[in-house]
């Protein structure tokens, strides 16, 4: 009950936030907002896969072909993202259980898994650069601009409140499918997948059906996450959108926060971005790679130490000082 | 039309740059191999020694050959530092886990380079001379590291076979309960092997100082394709790894003159993501089952 009302009002203050009066800053805590609601989107997308031992390194790929197949689309055939938007994760679905199937088929897990995604990553932002006759190579492509009304057409707007709830929005759905499959029976059959695979096709789980689908998922939400963010950026470059960099940053903020708890990839995206930008703001130039610096430390210690994140570990915590409570009363 | 002589050269550079490879994963299949730990990291331990060759030699006017034995002391010390710190506290967890914990030690250590000594692109600036054979032009230092890294890798085919400690790490490669079962110490073998994969790295860190220039994404630029010669060529095989480091560096190679060096990368990637797929032991691996 407690919960929910913390939710409602944690909701509500989101609702609300780009009309509080912030003078100067609106527009810049508007901006950090809604790389955290795209990011922790995307991480949540890539937990899906990871919470069961599904590590992929290669999740760049998926951003790179959504947010590359709508850009280019719109650039070259002046078709809408509103629908390129569907061939974009269509392909990016496809590319995913290309990779997926075999992977399955043949028994590639654990760090193998980590290793040939990695390299679907790679080749994924390899090709944009070296296609870069049309993809404009490693100095990225600008997202042409709508003519005057055409913005919505194009699907990019100069008013970040827009992109804010929009944003805000893709966040919610996201949460939304996290908890929707955490609590179905997909999730049981994954975690057993996740466990063993023999034993899990032992009691009647069709483990290459879960394993094909739940990447499938991650995937589409993925390449929708990227997509979103092109939209936002109005620019697409391979390294921020593919290979082992942004994959590998996908994958950190969501192990800081927590892998297995709904919130985690929100805490996880939130702190790292938010300590990112704190670091520049305050340092400029002078303390370029601290963030990293300190994240990457972070990472390891929590990997060691509390291997169920920041959110997860807390959350445990909480949980366990909770239990005796009833047995007192 | 391509001329034959480029292409020859192309091959033979290729054929250069797999000495490298093979250097690079012949530390790294041992960690792997052994440990069945992914050192993420270890290309970037590589850079690390690089670094302290680098200013060993420019800023303080040491022989390169001293700065390079220096470099595999580091590496020593490296590979001991991250085995007790990181891996042995995490031994008996997931694989995953390891994966990601030396996965932050790579982001620790390419962004303190960074930010310690920002993304110039630093070389050794010796005056090697480039050989001429019929037409063909080769970098010395090429040859100097091709030869070196052999000798190394027959060194340490030594080390594994002959001596008494490297046929416990093969033991424990083979298996790490039934070793601790026979009465040895699994520990010490971890930490000669750590020691060992980190001279590796220093070895490897010195010959690459004097023909790649070093940057904080140098182990992004070689890890991968590390990675991918250690698996392609059977994990612990050393042979295997040798093999592979030439199959990938001539289609590099190769790849990179007759289309695009992008291209080169891209077929040698496909080509791994296939080989795992139809061979996952490696290429030397009889099918099983």
């Amino acid at each position: 009950m407690i919960g929910r009302a913390v939710a409602a009002a944690v909701l509500l203050g989101l609702v609300a936030a780009p009309f509080i009066p912030m003078g100067g800053m609106r527009q810049y805590v508007l901006h950090v907002a809604i790389q955290i609601f795209i990011w922790s989107f995307i991480g949540g997308a890539w937990s899906l896969m990871g919470r069961f031992g599904l590590v992929s390194l290669g999740h760049g790929a998926f951003l790179g072909v959504g947010a590359y197949t709508t850009t280019l689309l719109w650039n070259f055939y002046g078709l809408t993202p509103w629908l390129g938007t569907f061939v974009a994760v269509a392909a990016a679905v496809v590319l995913a259980l290309v990779v997926a199937y075999p992977c399955s088929r043949f028994g590639i897990i654990g760090h193998y898994f980590g290793l040939v995604t990695l390299a679907v990553g790679e080749v994924v932002r390899l090709l944009i650069i070296a296609e870069r006759d049309w993809t404009g190579g490693s100095l990225g492509l600008t997202l042409k601009t709508a003519g005057a009304g055409g913005g919505l057409l194009a699907a990019q707007s100069a008013d970040k409140r827009i992109f804010y709830y929009a944003a805000l929005v893709v966040w919610l759905i996201g949460l939304w499918v996290w908890v929707r499959l955490d609590r179905s029976m997909a999730r049981a059959a994954m975690e057993a997948i996740g466990e063993d695979e023999v034993a899990a096709a032992s009691v009647g789980v069709h483990v290459a059906r879960f394993k094909l689908a739940i990447t499938a998922l991650s995937a589409a939400l993925t390449a929708f996450g990227g997509i979103l963010y092109a939209q936002y950026i109005t620019y697409v470059n391979p390294e921020t959108l593919a290979g082992i960099g942004v994959s590998l940053r996908i994958v950190f903020a969501v192990v800081l926060g927590g892998m297995y708890s709904w919130l985690g990839p929100t805490v996880g995206t939130a702190l790292t971005i938010t300590l990112q930008e704190y670091l520049r703001v305050k340092f400029g130039l002078r303390l370029i790679g601290m963030a990293e610096t300190i994240y990457g430390l972070l990472l390891v210690v929590f990997i060691i130490f509390l291997p169920a994140g920041i959110y997860g570990s807390v959350r445990a915590l909480l949980a366990r000082r909770r239990v005796p409570a009833p047995a007192t009363a | 039309m391509i001329d034959p002589l480029f292409l020859l050269e192309a091959a033979i550079n290729g054929v250069l740059l797999g000495g490298v490879l093979a250097l690079l994963a012949l530390g790294l299949n041992l960690i792997f191999g052994v440990l069945d730990v992914v050192w993420i990291a270890y290309v970037d331990l590589v850079m690390v020694c690089m670094y302290l060759v680098y200013f060993l030699v420019m800023i303080y006017g040491w022989p390169v050959w001293i700065a390079g034995l220096a470099g595999i002391g580091l590496g020593v010390a490296l590979g001991l530092a991250v085995h007790v710190l990181i891996i042995t506290p995490i031994l008996n967890s997931p694989p995953v886990n390891q994966l990601l914990a030396t996965g932050g030690l790579l982001f620790f250590i390419q962004s303190f380079a960074t930010f310690l000594w920002t993304t110039d692109h630093r070389s050794i600036r010796i005056n090697l001379p480039v050989v001429e054979v019929g037409g063909l032009f080769l970098s010395f230092a090429r040859l100097i590291a091709f030869a070196l890294s052999i000798v190394a890798m027959l060194g340490l085919w030594v080390f594994l076979r002959r001596t008494f400690i490297g046929t416990a790490i093969r033991a424990v490669a083979q298996d790490r309960g039934a070793m601790a079962l026979m009465g040895a110490d699994p520990q010490r073998v971890y930490l000669v092997t750590s020691a060992v994969g980190g001279a590796m790295a220093g070895l490897a860190a010195a010959l690459l100082s004097i023909q790649y220039s070093v940057h904080p994404y140098f182990g992004a630029a070689f890890g991968p394709i590390t990675f991918m010669v250690c698996v392609l060529g059977g994990l612990g095989n050393m042979l295997g790894a040798f093999i592979a480091s030439f199959v990938m560096s001539e289609i590099i190679s190769l790849g990179g003159v007759l289309w695009s060096t992008e291209m080169g990368y891209v077929i040698a990637f496909a080509l791994f993501i296939v080989m795992m797929f139809i061979r996952p032991g490696g290429i030397l691996a009889r099918r099983e089952r």
